[in-house]
C-alpha cells in the first residue's frame, strides 16, 4: 500500500522488494504501534504470572515486583493440590469434563438433526426446523431462574449432567451442519441410494468423513465456550468439589475485609487460561475457520 | 434451498431429531414458557402461593427507577465496550495490514486472549486496579490520582468496560484484518497514484469498503456486551457501587437469586427475550444484506 515512486531515477531502480521505500520512519512506527498493542494485551497476563511466582508479603506491600520471583513451584503446588475451597486440580478436571461434554454433546445432537432435516422428508419437518431455529440466539443468561428450577427438579444440581445438558440446547451447530450438508453434491447420496446403502450407512461412511474439518473447527469453538462458562456453573454447583475453575476463582476471594491470597488466586487464573489458550494457538487455523463459520 | 435426493422413511428421521428436540424442549421451551407464566404472578412472602397480577410486574418494573437505570447502564456499558474494543482492534488491524511480512506473527500474538474467560479477565483487571495492592492504583497514586472503583461509580464503569473490551479485541482484530486483506490492492494503489495520502485513502476507500465487517462486528459486540460480560461484572464490582454497573442480565441474577424476587426476575427475563429477539432480527436482516454484497 505504498505510493509508487514517480521520479525517473526511482523508476530505473530494480523493483522494490516489499516495502523497501517505506523502510524508514513509517515502517518502524507501524511495528512500534503493533508492539504497544501487543504489550497492552499482554500486560495483565504478565502481572498475573509475576504475582503467581512471588510470596504474599511481596504483593501486599505495593508496588509489587514486575519480574518473576522464586515461589513458582510453591504457589502452583499449593493451588493445584490444596487450593482454597477445593484443589484446583479437581476444578480443572471438572472444567475439562464440562467443556468436552458440551462440545461433544452439541456436535452429536446437531449432526443427527441436521442430517434428518436435510436428507429426509418427514411430517412436521418445517416445524422442527423452526423450533430449533428459535433457540438460535437465546443465551442461558436470559432464562436462568426457570432453567435452574428444571435442573433442580431433575436432581441435576452439583452434577456433570447439570453442568452440561442445559448448555447444549442451542442451534448454532445445527445450522452450521445444515449449511455444510447443503453443499455436499447430490450425486453422492444418489450413488449411495442406487448401491442400496441404508441412510445411516451413508451418514457414517460418507457424510461424517466429509464433515471432519467442520467438526474439528466447531469443537475448538465449543470447547472454549464450554470452558469459559461462568454464570451457569455458579448457580448449579454449590459443592466446592464440583466447581469449575473459571467460576471457582471468584469463590477464592475471602468475604469481608481479609486480604485475598493473591499468589494462589493468580496461579489459579493462569491455570484457568492455559487449556483454552493452548487449544487456540495449536489449532489456530481451525479456530479461525470455526469463528468465521459460526458467524455465517 | 432443498436437496433433490432424499432418503425414505419417517421413523428414522424422527429418531434423529429427537435428542435435540428433547434437550431444547426441556431446557429451552419449558423454562422460557415458565418465565412468561411466572412473570404474571407475585409469590406471597412465604412462597406458599402465587397471586395473579396480570401485567403488574411489568408495570412495576417499568416505573422502577432502578430498573430504568439498569437499562441506561446496559446501553452505556455495551456502547463503550463495543467502541473501545472495535476501535483498538481496527487500529491494530490497519497497522498489521500495512506489513507485508509479519502480520501473521502479530495475529498469533493478538488472537489468543479470545480464549481467556470474561470472569478470568475480570480477576486480572481487578488485581491491577485493586485499591490496596493494585500496581496501576499504586502508580496512579504516585501521580496524585486516587483510584477507588469500590466507591467511585464512573471508575467502576470504566474498569468493567476496559476488562470486557480487552478480551474482545482479538475477535474484532481477526475480522477486521480479514476484511482489510480482502480489499483489492489495485483500488488502493489507484488512489495512491492519484496522490491520496494514507488518511485520505483510509477515510474515503478503506473504511467504506470495510463497512460490512464493521456493521457485523457492531451487532455481534453489542450482543456480547449484553450477555457474556456477566463474569466480568460479577468478579469486579458485583453490580456496584450503588448499582452503577448493574446491567440487565446482572439484575435478572441479582433479583432472582440473591433477592429471591421471582415474579420480577421472570418479567425481566421476558423483557430480555424481547430485546434478544429484536437483536436477532437486526442480525438476520444484516446477514441477508451481506450475502448481496
Amino acid at each position: 500500500m505504498t505510493a509508487p515512486q514517480t521520479s525517473p531515477a526511482a523508476r530505473r531502480r530494480p523493483p522494490p522488494d516489499g516495502m523497501v521505500e517505506r523502510r524508514g520512519r513509517a515502517y518502524w512506527l507501524t511495528h512500534l504501534g503493533l508492539i504497544i498493542g501487543v504489550a497492552f494485551i499482554f500486560f495483565p497476563i504478565w502481572l498475573a504470572f509475576v504475582a503467581s511466582t512471588v510470596s504474599q508479603p511481596e504483593i501486599v506491600r505495593p508496588p509489587m515486583p514486575l519480574l518473576p520471583g522464586d515461589q513458582f513451584f510453591a504457589n502452583y503446588r499449593e493451588a493445584l493440590f490444596s487450593g482454597i475451597n477445593a484443589p484446583v486440580a479437581l476444578m480443572l478436571l471438572n472444567s475439562g469434563i464440562m467443556a468436552i461434554g458440551i462440545a461433544v454433546g452439541k456436535i452429536v445432537i446437531s449432526l443427527l438433526s441436521a442430517f434428518a432435516i436435510v436428507y429426509f422428508n418427514f411430517p412436521l419437518r418445517r416445524l422442527f426446523f423452526w423450533l430449533i431455529f428459535l433457540t438460535l440466539m437465546l443465551p442461558v443468561e436470559v432464562r436462568i431462574v426457570p432453567t435452574y428450577e428444571v435442573a433442580a427438579n431433575f436432581g441435576m444440581l452439583n452434577s456433570y449432567s447439570g453442568l452440561i445438558f442445559p448448555l447444549i440446547a442451542s442451534a448454532t451447530a445445527t445450522f452450521l451442519f445444515r449449511q455444510f450438508f447443503m453443499t455436499v453434491p447430490d450425486e453422492l447420496a444418489e450413488a449411495a441410494r442406487v448401491d442400496g446403502a441404508k441412510p445411516m450407512r451413508f451418514f457414517w461412511d460418507i457424510l461424517l468423513p466429509m464433515s471432519r474439518t467442520n467438526i474439528a473447527a466447531l469443537f475448538v469453538i465449543l470447547f472454549i465456550y464450554g470452558w469459559n462458562q461462568y454464570l451457569w456453573p455458579l448457580l448449579i454447583t454449590t459443592d466446592p468439589s464440583m466447581n469449575t475453575i473459571v467460576m471457582g476463582i471468584k469463590q477464592m476471594f475471602p468475604s469481608g475485609d481479609d486480604t485475598a491470597n493473591w499468589p494462589v488466586i493468580m496461579a489459579t487464573s493462569i491455570l484457568a487460561m492455559i487449556p483454552p489458550v493452548i487449544v487456540v494457538i495449536s489449532m489456530q487455523r481451525l479456530f479461525i475457520r470455526g469463528l468465521v463459520d459460526s458467524e455465517k | 434451498m432443498e436437496k433433490r435426493v432424499k432418503f425414505k422413511g419417517i421413523l428414522l428421521p424422527l429418531l434423529l431429531v429427537l435428542p435435540q428436540l428433547l434437550v431444547t424442549a426441556v431446557f429451552f421451551f419449558y423454562p422460557a414458557g415458565q418465565a412468561i407464566w411466572q412473570s404474571l404472578f407475585i409469590p406471597d412472602p412465604f412462597g406458599l402461593s402465587m397471586r395473579y397480577v396480570g401485567l403488574g410486574n411489568f408495570e412495576f418494573l417499568l416505573s422502577d427507577p432502578y430498573y430504568r437505570a439498569s437499562f441506561v447502564t446496559t446501553a452505556v456499558f455495551s456502547l463503550l465496550v463495543t467502541l473501545v474494543s472495535m476501535g483498538v482492534a481496527l487500529y491494530l488491524a490497519v497497522l498489521a495490514d500495512r506489513l507485508i511480512k509479519g502480520s501473521g506473527t502479530y495475529r498469533t500474538l493478538l488472537i489468543w486472549p479470545y480464549a481467556v474467560a470474561p470472569a478470568v479477565a475480570g480477576v486480572l483487571w481487578l488485581f491491577m486496579f485493586n485499591t490496596r495492592v493494585g500496581v496501576v492504583t499504586w502508580y496512579l497514586g504516585l501521580l496524585g490520582y486516587d483510584w477507588n472503583h469500590v466507591l467511585n461509580e464512573s471508575e467502576a464503569m470504566g474498569l468493567v468496560v476496559i476488562a470486557s473490551a480487552w478480551g474482545r479485541i482479538s475477535y474484532n482484530f481477526l475480522f477486521f484484518l480479514a476484511g482489510l486483506q480482502a480489499i483489492p490492492r489495485s483500488v488502493i494503489e489507484a488512489a495512491a497514484i492519484d496522490g491520496a495520502h494514507f488518511w485520505t485513502r483510509f477515510r474515503t476507500i478503506v473504511f467504506p469498503l470495510l463497512s460490512p465487517t464493521t456493521f457485523f462486528l457492531l451487532v455481534v459486540n453489542i450482543v456480547y456486551a449484553f450477555f457474556e460480560t456477566f463474569g466480568v461484572i460479577h468478579t469486579i464490582t458485583s453490580g456496584g457501587p450503588q448499582q452503577a454497573t448493574t446491567t440487565l442480565v446482572y439484575k435478572v441474577f441479582a433479583d432472582g437469586f440473591v433477592g429471591q424476587d421471582l415474579g420480577s426476575s421472570a418479567a425481566q427475563s421476558v423483557i430480555l427475550l424481547v430485546v434478544v429477539g429484536a437483536l436477532t432480527i437486526v442480525q438476520f436482516k444484516f446477514i441477508e444484506r451481506r450475502v448481496h454484497y
